[in-house]
């Protein structure tokens, strides 16, 4: 995707072997994902005077397109299944040609020797009755849960102990809806809350593949397997959060067309984007009541001032990097390294010269999950645990040229597959052999399920959650920059006195997947860090 | 021998020093420090402390944990750590500083040493480690390296402190003003001799190698002979610190690290140790925590107190009335001062009543019944015991 | 007109406690137990002659004191001693002594790690932190989140306020600690494998966790919350076996005139017109009271000997939902001498503690792995402690018997059911881990008793074995236990009640479960209480 360089970026002279900028920025936002982007609309919708520097060619993030073969293009985030409507709707995206996904995804459960399970548009097919029928009560239950929690996704966290009187109207309201529906369900959530999703599933449906697939979106993107307690249902629920229920979709023009329309969306509303312009520290003002945010100095050494600065990047790599450790407080620097940050997804490319074919399968225009039962999760997870890899990985796969033409060459085919469990750190470091050899498995794993594909293949490639760490600057290659699990969310996101959007240190706010609510494209940390800078 | 102790690992640990002191601690009074066995006293714990404050004493410092922080950014890292400006002490100076949490709370208290401009030395009461682990995080270049066992240390204190070195043949030892460092060969290697103490009289601490620990003894002995020279323990440190008012751990302070209930710790200011955090520094932690509990004052002041009669006010109450009604804090340390003739004590006080009268309820004893009686306090805004000879410099011979 | 006003059904140890304090106040109590003796799985068997064992639980730190002092338990022949410490020995030749005196168990850790003897501090105070706070707990009946009756809302407010006075960073704190893995908790403290090994193994200790779910940290306070007199964490032995707490707790029972009656095991609990109204024996005999409370676990309650049609909707479900994994065996051993260990000195003091095959973290999870494959592993993770070796009353003099708790041990086998063979094979794992670090332990062994979570759900009762009657996660904790909407001892089917670890505060040998049940039952029957408040060290 294009860069927008616009006028602002000119006037930047030539002085003494720097850059020196004149002007002063109200507010810098650092990253140019889709948070950055959100954010700085918001705050130049509000009239600030906003610059976003992004450090690679374009913006976007995990969701921007990259030409990984010639004519062949993908994003590491392939689908939108909880992209807030709120966002939507108030920096009028569809204006700037943002075209929703129009039908939801199929989430497929793939499986041998067996039916596939489809769930697309609310029915559920290739299960018994019993499960069918459960799955009614299943998906009421989750929905109704999902409805108490929407409201407090795009709301800022009181602080505990807060006196502050919207603070303590945030847990009236959470207690309030939580009674109103009614005393059965609250104590159902009480309890549902914290359960591993092997259990919830257990609770429900017979059928592994459908325990295994309907557990997925509970733990993709985390360090959880279904046997694992406290944060799997809540990372369901808070992705049923959506008008979309949860559903996938993809977007014209793939996730990246969601891209496009927000950078178009802040050009539009006055927002200066940079590209090419990585940050090598937040720049602090000392006095004596203590330090300030007042601008960036980029890697070549330049000088920008600002008002105040807001980091979508993660949150390690803000405080750590890009503020400095000796800026901060020796606690709190502490909660920030111990931040689980390490990544355990990695990403499947596949240039194919023609659409595969999965064996009983009569479109592949789904969400693929290959999981077939719930054990299949837990022991990809074990071997991750360890820093090895999984010898049967489990993954989601989908074909975006299905949806998008335009992503791949006329007749040609992109398959996209996120897979499980990939350690950040594969014991004895990551090398080109040990990439190859989970990729030829990742391949020979779809293989089973498409069997031509091998020879369909024109190029792959295969991003380790290292490899994303140096490609986006994300730490760990985690999607979500830090676990999404129950110490580090909500008011202990990313910890306590940085959950707020503000930091300790005053002009320095957060907006990245780092912060509540969290990670995936949602634009909520985005939206509600510009709420706050703007209160 | 060959048979190992199975009870090795259980036993504290000897100070280099030990051979000298088994021989003077004839009344068998041990204790323990940082796990190794260390006096309570030697032979009368009053006589020891009249030896600080008359002649001379040493007290074996060998326990004290101390940390070597080596490294480009050494001092960034410490700067950051401590409240103080680490970079307005100069080479071969002391400071004593104190560190903190991120809410101000005291962590610990010691003394910095600057050796180089790279290299400087913290010595501190209890372990500090993980602390100090945490501290150094996300600096590149800073090792900390913890060298008690591998620096053996004595304190001496007193009067005659200075003549007895220059007898041993230090020279020049009286030009070293109080917290600077002064290197002397000594049998191959260095002997460091800094100018600090925790008796608040004229005193040095001598640092060195520990296989050289008994040759420093016995030389420092050999030259103290005729200034009355004296091992002293825990019981008369303690007295001397209180007279000095100098602040304990576990009595004035608990250490925040360790501290189970909220705010049961304490912050520099509440402590009276408010000069020792600079607001015009770099960042360092707690600042912000600091800065609010400056501008609002702290609930509490370490406060020094003379309290009436001569029975010691130890774990009183203190009173805004005389009926003892109104309670406005307690006592943290007290005890009869043999140097002032003085029944003092250390009392947390809050702050907003520093300024009324004040009583104590004093418990004691006397041949087993127990009484109690009430007693006036007076505030004293200087330390009970503190000697011209112990800033002079030279120091008197005497 | 009713022979007894209540029958408790199990003698374990919180049934009881529950049948002394009914008992104690002015009701006709019988307790039915099924087996031959009496103490569930707080017991004393000479299964071997003139050896005494605690077949099943072996040592105790969470018995409330004010329970022991109320129902005078000394009198009755109890007392709790607490060991000393603890060798944790590594996957290779390191060993680490947890010494009773804290200069030498602070040398002890600096010679692993002088980083971790100092994080030791702060993590012990964050430990005590947490225990005063959880303990404040125990003897209160959980508040339902639901209600809005006064009881309910103060006691919501008494927890608020509990929870407040920790201040806000300590509040957070105290989230993380309670929803995290144990070993990720203590990755903030420690760096040395075989320290976080040995602060991580009471994680895992009864659950279907490994040291890497999240979760295990509570499970590892659980296992620290308790105390011997005061002293945080400490563990004791009881003189003569476990089966000496049962016994004294019988003693009360006795002195307020309570009725115990062995191999009276209940086929079934009788239901008129949605009420309880007595019990069906396997014999046949039918007995009926004013109330019944089970001392058995939700399962079993719910599932083996009640009627799923006598049960409101939904409940049977519950039941068959409730967590309750097997994941534990037992190995018993009679030792003609005292083990020697490698690396460990022959310390008087050491010998009189416990040991530790705890390896590392991976090691442990890697035994967790093998029980999620239902297997057992080659190299489990195993507590012991030689009670002989200060309790003379266990062992014929110069012999001793060593309990051999092992973590983990599936209540199914992916290979099919167990069988003899099978349990003597998961016995030599553990004999087998054993022998490596004390050559020669395997002649000592004069007789052994193996325990599967089959063994254990055959004789005691615990559903798949599980020692904590239910798995002790969030999802079933404080009001969520057993059931939601059923958290404070009163069940599904009026003048049915529960009494055991299945209910709040959960496992352990407590006697809080009896106790707090029998204060519920009391203001139903609107009798005085007899239960005492609990009391503290000044926390």
């Amino acid at each position: 995707m294009p860069c927008w360089r616009t006028m602002a970026s000119v006037r930047h002279k030539k002085n003494n072997g720097r850059y020196k900028n004149l002007d002063r920025y109200d507010s810098i936002i650092i990253g140019g994902g889709h948070n950055g982007l959100v954010c700085a609309t918001y705050l130049a919708k509000s009239g600030q005077r906003v610059l976003l520097l992004e450090a690679s060619e374009s913006v976007g993030g995990l969701g921007a397109s990259r030409e990984f073969h010639p004519g062949f293009h993908a994003s590491i985030a392939h689908s939108v299944s909880h992209f807030s409507k709120r966002v939507t709707d108030d920096l009028n995206l569809r204006s700037h040609a943002y075209v929703p996904g129009a039908n939801p995804l199929p989430t497929v459960g793939l499986g041998i020797d067996r039916e596939h399970i489809i769930f697309d548009q609310g029915t559920l097919r290739g299960v018994s009755a019993d499960d069918a029928e459960s799955f009614k009560n299943y998906s009421r239950l989750m929905h109704r849960l999902a409805d108490v929690l929407h409201p407090f996704w795009l709301k800022t966290m009181p602080r505990i102990g807060s006196s502050n009187f919207t603070d303590l109207m945030t847990f009236g309201h959470l207690g309030l809806n939580l009674r109103r529906i009614g005393k059965k369900d609250m104590l159902e959530f009480l309890r549902v809350a914290s359960l591993p999703a092997r259990d919830l599933m257990d609770e429900y449906f017979d059928d592994e593949t459908l325990k295994a697939t309907l557990s997925w979106d509970g733990l993709i993107g985390a360090k959880m397997a279904p046997r694992s307690p406290n944060s799997a249902v809540l990372a369901m629920l808070y992705r049923m959060a959506e008008i979309s229920r949860g559903e996938h979709s993809i977007p014209g023009g793939g996730v990246n067309g969601l891209i496009t329309a927000l950078s178009q969306a802040a050009v539009a509303a006055g927002a200066t984007i940079r590209c090419a312009a990585p940050v090598e520290r937040i720049r602090l003002a000392a006095s004596s009541d203590g330090l300030q945010a007042n601008g960036v100095q980029l890697t070549d050494g330049e000088i920008i001032a600002a008002d105040r600065i807001v980091s979508a990047t993660d949150p390690q790599r803000t405080f750590l990097n890009l503020v400095g450790v000796e800026n901060l407080d020796i606690g709190f620097t502490n909660r920030i390294r111990r931040l689980r940050c390490s990544g355990y997804v990695a990403k499947l490319h596949l240039a194919l010269n023609s659409l595969p074919e999965f064996t009983g399968l009569a479109q592949a225009n789904g969400r693929m999950i290959i999981a077939p039962k719930m054990d299949s999760i837990e022991f990809a997870y074990d071997a991750a645990k360890y820093g090895e890899s999984a010898e049967n990985p489990v993954m989601e796969i989908v074909l975006p040229s299905v949806h998008d033409a335009s992503l791949a060459p006329a007749g040609q085919h992109v398959l996209s597959a996120h897979v499980m469990y990939v350690p950040h750190e594969l014991k004895g470091g990551w090398t080109d052999a040990a990439r190859e050899r989970i990729c030829e498995s990742s391949i020979d794993t779809i293989a089973r399920y498409a069997p031509g594909i091998r020879e369909q293949i024109i190029h792959q490639e295969f991003l380790t959650p290292a490899d994303l760490e140096r490609c986006y600057r994300v730490t760990g290659g985690h999607w979500h920059h830090t676990e999404f699990a129950m110490d580090q969310m909500l008011m202990m996101r990313p910890t306590y006195e940085a959950a707020q959007y503000s930091t300790p240190i005053p002009g320095l706010y957060l907006c990245g997947a780092g912060s509540h609510p969290g990670g995936d494209i949602t634009g909520a940390p985005g939206h509600n860090a510009a709420r706050e800078i703007l209160r | 021998m060959t048979t190992t102790d199975p009870y090795a690992g259980e036993r504290l640990k000897l100070s280099p020093f030990y051979p000298r002191q088994e021989v003077l601690n004839i009344r068998e009074a041990w204790s323990a420090w940082n796990g190794y066995k260390f006096a309570e006293y030697y032979y009368d714990a009053e006589y020891e402390y009249f030896c600080v404050r008359n002649q001379c004493a040493t007290y074996d410092i060998t326990p004290m944990q101390k940390y070597e922080i080596r490294g480009r950014d050494a001092e960034v890292m410490l700067n950051r750590m401590v409240t103080r400006d680490v970079t307005k002490i100069g080479i071969d100076k002391v400071a004593y500083c104190v560190w903190c949490t991120d809410e101000g709370r005291m962590i610990d208290d010691g003394t910095i040493f600057k050796l180089a401009d790279d290299r400087f030395m913290l010595t501190c009461g209890s372990p500090c480690t993980a602390w100090l682990a945490k501290s150094a995080f996300g600096f590149d270049d800073v090792t900390i390296t913890d060298v008690t066992d591998d620096l053996a240390a004595l304190s001496l204190q007193g009067p005659t402190s200075c003549a007895v070195l220059k007898n041993m043949g230090l020279h020049g030892i009286d030009t070293a003003k109080p917290f600077n460092i002064m290197h002397f060969p000594f049998h191959g290697e260095s002997l460091m001799v800094s100018r600090t103490g925790f008796t608040g009289d004229l005193g040095y601490e001598l640092w060195i190698p520990p296989e050289l620990g008994l040759k420093l003894w016995d030389e420092l002995y050999a030259a103290g002979e005729d200034y009355g020279i004296q091992p002293y323990g825990e019981a008369a440190t303690n007295m001397a610190r209180l007279e000095a008012a100098f602040i304990m751990p576990a009595m004035e302070f608990n250490e925040a690290l360790r501290t189970v209930n909220f705010e049961h710790d304490q912050t520099p200011f509440e402590l009276s140790l408010g000069w020792l955090v600079d607001f015009d520094k770099p960042h360092f932690s707690g600042r912000s925590a600091l800065l609010k509990e400056k501008q609002r004052g702290p609930k509490y002041t370490l406060t020094k107190l003379d309290i009436e009669g001569n029975r010691p006010a130890e774990g009183s109450y203190i009173y805004g009335n005389k009926q003892c009604t109104k309670e406005i804090g307690y006592v943290t340390s007290a005890m009869w001062s043999p140097a002032v003739k003085a029944n003092i004590a250390l009392a947390m006080i809050m702050t907003d009543q520093l300024d009324n009268k004040m009583w104590a309820e004093i418990y004691y004893e006397k041949e087993l019944r127990q009484y109690s009686r009430i007693a006036a306090c007076t505030r004293k805004k200087k330390p009970f015991w503190a000697p011209s000879r112990a800033r002079a410099t030279p120091p008197p011979d005497c | 007109m009713n022979k007894y006003d209540a029958i408790i059904i199990g003698a374990g140890h919180n049934g009881l406690t529950n049948a002394a304090y009914l008992a104690k106040a002015g009701l006709n109590v019988v307790v039915l137990e099924k087996n031959d003796y009496i103490g569930g799985a707080a017991v004393s068997r000479e299964l071997q002659e003139g050896w005494l064992y605690s077949s099943c639980s072996y040592v105790c730190s969470m018995m409330r004191q004010a329970i022991h002092r109320d129902l005078d338990l000394g009198r009755h022949g109890l007392i709790l001693v607490p060991y000393l410490g603890t060798v944790n020995f590594g996957d290779g030749d390191e060993r680490l002594f947890s010494y009773h005196d804290e200069e030498a168990a602070h040398h002890e850790l600096k010679r692993h790690s002088p980083h971790d003897a100092d994080a030791m501090h702060r993590f012990q105070t964050d430990l005590t932190r947490y225990s005063q706070l959880i303990r404040k707990t125990l003897m209160r009946t959980p508040p339902d989140p639901a209600s809005f009756r006064p009881r309910d809302i103060m006691e919501f407010l008494y927890l608020a306020k509990q929870f407040w006075t920790l201040g806000e960073k300590e509040l957070y704190e105290y989230v993380r600690f309670f929803t995290m893995s144990a070993a990720e908790y203590l990755e903030d403290y420690f760096e040395n494998d075989l320290i976080k090994a040995a602060m991580a193994s009471p994680g895992i200790i009864g659950t279907a966790l490994g040291v890497y779910s999240p979760g295990s940290s509570y499970v590892l306070l659980h296992h620290v919350m308790g105390d011997v007199d005061g002293s945080i964490g400490a563990w004791g032995l009881a003189r003569g076996g476990m089966g000496a707490i049962s016994d004294a707790i019988a003693g009360a029972v006795a002195e307020h005139g309570g009725e115990i009656r062995t191999n009276a095991g209940v086929q079934k609990v009788l239901v008129k017109n949605g009420k309880a109204i007595g019990v069906v024996l396997e014999n046949g005999d039918e007995i009926t009271a004013r109330i019944v409370v089970s001392n058995l676990d939700a399962k079993r309650t719910f599932t083996r000997i009640m009627d799923k049609s006598d049960l409101p909707e939904g409940i049977y479900e519950r039941a068959k939902n409730f967590k309750i994994r097997g994941s534990s065996g037992k190995v018993n051993i009679a030792l003609s001498g005292m083990p020697k260990f490698t690396g460990v000195p022959e310390n008087r003091y050491l010998a009189r503690g416990g040991q530790g095959f705890s390896g590392s973290l991976e090691t442990m999870e890697r035994a967790y792995d093998c029980w999620k494959r239902g297997a057992w592993s080659d190299d489990p993770f195993v507590e012991s402690v030689i009670p002989s070796a200060w309790d003379p009353t266990v062992a014929p003099a110069g012999k001793h018997w060593m309990s051999n708790f092992v973590q983990y041990c599936p209540p199914e086998l992916s290979s099919g059911p167990w069988t003899p063979e099978k349990r003597d094979a998961f016995g030599k794992s553990v004999i087998d881990k054993i022998e490596r670090y004390s050559p020669g332990f395997r002649d000592l062994i004069v007789h052994m008793e193996v325990r599967t979570p089959h063994e254990i759900e055959n004789e005691v009762g615990l559903t798949e074995g599980n020692i904590f009657q239910g798995e002790l996660t969030i999802d079933q904790l404080f009001f969520n236990r057993p059931f939601p909407g059923y958290g404070q001892y009163r069940m599904p089917v009026k003048n049915l009640y529960m009494c055991g670890s299945s209910t709040h505060p959960g496992g352990g040998v407590s006697s809080v479960c009896g106790a707090n049940a029998a204060r519920e039952i009391l203001i139903d029957l609107r009798r005085t209480n007899t239960v005492p408040v609990d009391d503290f060290y000044d926390e």
